[in-house]
């Protein structure tokens, strides 16, 4: 049997009658979909939150301990009695 | 912004009504292949096409004119070959139904043989999806084929060989 006529046997094989589809799969894909976006909304959100208190929670760090300021010497011993 | 967001949700819903009503029946006729039940009585047929739609339906606005269909049908076959995995060989959870046309076959003919055949996705694109070469996909849709229809010419030797080799 060539390439083509088997294909074409085993796709008739497959042919059956089509299963009737339940009405209720159009709702629950819905439901389904909904509480997905629901959640991803969520956790973009929640994302968004943590990455902000990140900024804040940097810039006071920042802006008290004044990281870019030299600190003061304290190998060298004061030079007093001159 | 909210109104926007209404509107874009009420089309969402009306497009993808549409797309249900004109997909659904084509599409749990290849699950219920995949799964190889009777068409009357298909729980994991539905439910795999219950979470295929879904997944299309939470992907509606990011779909940027893909095929909505196209992407069903690969959350379809990803999520298949993922359940085919792990319930591979289990306590008879998955045994096929003897009406099912490919119940002679492993999950992974059906779903190769239902992809190509039923569906007809590229040899290179089946390939792709489920992670195989092209000469991989070739050789396992042409032993399916061999299989079912050698089974479906004598099914009372089919049967034996079936048993007698060790799988």
């Amino acid at each position: 049997m060539r390439g083509n006529d088997r294909e074409a046997a085993v796709r008739r094989l497959m042919e059956q009658a089509p299963p009737p589809v339940p009405p209720e799969i159009h709702s629950e894909a819905v439901r389904r979909g909904e509480r997905m976006l629901r959640r991803r909304a969520l956790a973009r959100r929640v994302l968004w939150l943590l990455a902000f208190a990140a900024v804040v929670a940097f810039t006071v760090w920042a802006l008290t301990a004044r990281p870019w300021v030299e600190p003061p010497s304290d190998t060298t011993p004061p030079l007093t009695g001159w | 912004m909210r109104e926007r967001h209404a509107s874009r949700a009420t089309r969402r819903a009306r497009e993808f009504e549409a797309f249900v009503a004109g997909a659904a029946g084509r599409l749990l006729h290849a699950a219920t292949l995949l799964t190889a039940e009777s068409p009357d009585d298909n729980p994991r047929a539905r439910r795999l096409l219950t979470l295929a739609l879904a997944h299309t339906y939470a992907s509606w606005d990011r779909l940027r004119g893909e095929d909505p269909y196209d992407r069903a049908r690969q959350h379809l076959a990803t999520r298949f070959a993922r359940g085919a995995w792990h319930q591979h060989g289990g306590l008879g959870r998955a045994r096929p139904h003897p009406g099912s046309p490919l119940a002679p076959l492993t999950p992974q003919e059906r779903l190769i043989l239902v992809l190509r055949l039923c569906e007809g996705v590229g040899e290179e694109q089946t390939a792709a999806l489920l992670g195989l070469s092209a000469e991989r996909v070739r050789a396992i849709c042409h032993r399916a084929a061999t299989t079912l229809l050698h089974r479906s010419r004598n099914p009372a030797t089919a049967v034996s060989a079936t048993k007698a080799t060790p799988s």
